[in-house]
């Protein structure tokens, strides 16, 4: 079974290893949050902000011409269509209704691709709630769309200058602000990680795409269970909604692509479970990219969703006991994945997604197959980088 | 029975534990560092293990651990640098260090090691209270180390009481909401802090940190707590110093008076 234990554990992964600082944030989340989200008052704003600001159930779509050409049938939960482009904001609206439930007054978030960013400035602004989203600068840099989008919508945006000012370091930074204001603010982390009680939260609250793959499956091949769900991994949070209701029912195979920016033995990489060992990052163990004395190696993907050194503990988990199979996918490979999904399917996904395309050319699977690819999020906060890179 | 306890039996009061970064401001100086804080006077020497992702420290710690780190520095780097440290240094020495280094280390080894160089204690802001006593609180007595846990101004009287029952050296009393070099001074609010912990009578002495730089904080957290701890102040005064030596000994001398 896979399940998070009362002491935030999935096998050997998780806990809350976080400063006592932080102590009294983490207990007064973990001894409310089960309860709260159980409550039918929760569960119907949630249910109709899901409905009617997100616009879920998001399609579930058959993709003819690369069925064609993969010789198997693939559909695509269509998590770029929700509102603001990607799955993060099924996790924001969530957070963001027991932040308020909390008596909370301010919000603090870490973004890294911006879409968690902008997912977070969005409900806040909806709630309005006073927003400040923590990102590195270089992904400042990169992801210039999104950055204009969360001060659009009234985010204060801080760029965190330290490391490699990418996701992990803007992650360092929201858990200093945290720390420095813990009483009035809540901090809406973007993926599965972070202490206990956030994996299981975060996963639970994205849990609603494989909730709405089972339905929508059964009604178009007669059968809840594909034969292999394929999403990629940053933190985790896509995969772990689209894996969800599926951990425990062992013939889905579950696949999951992490990020080998320009190879995997380049030093230029973000291929957690090909590099990573066992460790603590962001308040839980993990598996992290780390040296042989345990400082955190600065990661690389051309994706800056996919640009973090660690990995949720329940992926580490399934990695862990064989349960999830991890490819490794190098930036040129997803940058071209990216042009055959436009090409072939009229979707030009976001660098991210793009990576869990390419994965089917690495994976074996027998001919007609159903095979459902997690579409985490849109292309278009990466124009810039698919005009850098050039190569359509 | 070791220093920090015997320290703790003597003074009761003004006890004033330096934190410097190992490897800072060049690999070598934490050796020279260790002398001349005791030297200059100061009770406890909290030596920073460099960390790359030292999510409870402000700028002028992150960056310290970035220059350690840099210039070449590791655990098994401070282990040899420290291994005669007690042919010239005398007053309890204490490790702080995030979680991950040392569990790459091994915690039994390092341990181990630490009771072999003569550390006294340890300061490890992520390890929680329950991880600890579930996992390591046996190896810890084993090698007769102090473990330090840290209480913040949101900490409950409940969480402080159980933290009190299981340390045995002294209480970090982190002294605001704040990572380490945030603010400086010490307001109302965080004297009505000290006050209600200083009121539960623990049983362990209670050292006040973060915010602490000049003769002036360290005398208001004295009057609360039986000393105080100075990091950032101290790193600034390291970081550009061309005399290392005498600048420690001026600084720390200007704290005490
Ligand atoms: C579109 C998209 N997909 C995937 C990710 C990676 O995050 P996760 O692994 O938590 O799904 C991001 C992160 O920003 C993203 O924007």
């Amino acid at each position: 079974m896979i399940k998070v234990d009362e002491k935030g554990f999935y096998g050997k992964f998780g806990g809350a290893y976080i400063p006592e600082m932080l102590h009294p944030n983490i207990e007064e989340l973990r001894d409310n949050y089960e309860q709260i989200v159980a409550t039918s008052e929760f569960q119907e704003e949630f249910q109709s902000l899901l409905r009617d600001f997100v616009g879920r159930p998001t399609p579930l779509y058959f993709a003819k011409r690369m069925s064609e050409k993969y010789g198997a049938k693939i559909y695509f939960k269509r998590e770029d269509l929700c509102h603001t482009g990607a799955h993060k904001v099924n996790n924001t609206v969530g957070q963001i209704i027991l932040a308020k439930k909390l008596g909370k007054k301010r919000i603090i978030a870490e973004t890294g691709a911006g879409q968690h960013g902008v997912a977070t400035a969005t409900v806040c602004a909806l709630m309005g709630m006073d927003c400040t989203i923590y990102m590195g600068a270089l992904d400042i840099q990169r992801q210039r769309p999104n950055v204009e989008r969360m001060k659009i919508l009234g985010a204060k945006v801080v760029p965190a200058t330290s490391g490699s000012q990418t996701l992990k370091d803007a992650t360092n930074e929201a858990m200093r602000q945290w720390i420095n204001n813990p009483v009035d603010t809540h901090y809406i982390i973007g993926s599965v990680v972070g202490p206990h009680p956030y994996p299981e939260m975060v996963a639970r609250f994205q849990s609603v795409i494989s909730e709405e793959i089972k339905k929508q499956l059964l009604e178009k091949e007669g059968t809840e269970n594909p034969d292999i769900v394929i999403a990629c991994v940053g933190g985790g949070s896509n995969a772990a909604g689209a894996f969800y209701h599926y951990y425990n029912v062992p013939e889905v195979r579950l696949i999951a692509a992490e990020a080998a920016g320009l190879g995997i033995s380049s030093g230029k990489s973000a291929a957690t479970t090909a590099l990573g060992t066992s460790g603590i990052l962001h308040g839980s163990k993990t598996l992290l990219m780390q040296t042989e004395d345990g400082q955190v190696i600065e990661p690389h993907s051309i994706s800056a969703g996919l640009d973090y050194p660690g990995i949720g503990p329940v992926h580490a988990h399934l990695f862990d006991i064989g349960r999830g199979e991890f490819v490794a996918v190098e930036d040129e490979d997803a940058m071209k994945a990216g042009i055959e999904l436009s090409r072939m399917e009229g979707i030009i996904p976001a660098i991210e997604t793009a990576h869990a395309i390419h994965a089917l050319n690495m994976i074996t699977y027998k001919k007609d197959d159903i095979i459902v690819i997690n579409l985490s999020g849109r292309g278009d906060k990466d124009l810039d980088t698919y005009i850098k890179w050039g190569g359509y | 029975m070791n220093r920090i306890h015997t320290l703790f039996q003597n003074k009761k009061e003004r006890a004033l534990s330096i934190y410097f970064t190992a490897g800072f401001p060049a690999l070598e100086d934490t050796l020279p560092t260790m002398q001349a804080i005791e030297e200059a006077g100061a009770d406890i020497i909290e030596i920073g293990v460099p960390y790359s992702d030292p999510i409870a420290d402000g700028p002028t710690i992150q960056d310290s651990n970035m220059i350690a780190l840099e210039n070449g520095m590791s655990l098994k780097k401070l282990f040899e640098q420290i291994k005669d440290m007690r042919q010239t240094v005398s007053i309890p020495v204490v490790l702080m260090g995030y979680l991950n280094p040392i569990i790459q280390y091994g915690m039994e080894a390092f341990l181990q090691k630490c009771k072999e160089v003569g550390v006294d204690g340890l300061i490890l802001p992520d390890l929680p209270m329950q991880q600890y006593l579930d996992e390591f609180k046996e190896m810890f007595d084993q090698y007769g180390l102090s473990n330090t846990f840290l209480i913040s101004p949101q900490t409950s009287e409940s969480r402080i009481r159980e933290i009190d029952e299981n340390s045995n050296g002294f209480i970090y009393m982190v002294s605001s909401h704040s990572i380490t070099g945030a603010k400086t001074g010490i307001s109302e609010e965080q004297i009505s802090y000290f006050k209600r912990v200083q009121d539960m009578n623990l049983k362990n002495p209670r050292l006040i940190g973060f915010g602490i730089s000049d003769a002036e904080t360290f005398t208001t957290a004295s009057k609360y707590g039986n000393g105080a701890i100075i990091g950032s102040a101290f790193i600034k005064v390291v970081k550009d110093s061309k005399n290392l030596n005498a600048d420690i000994k001026s600084y720390i001398q200007s704290v005490i008076q």
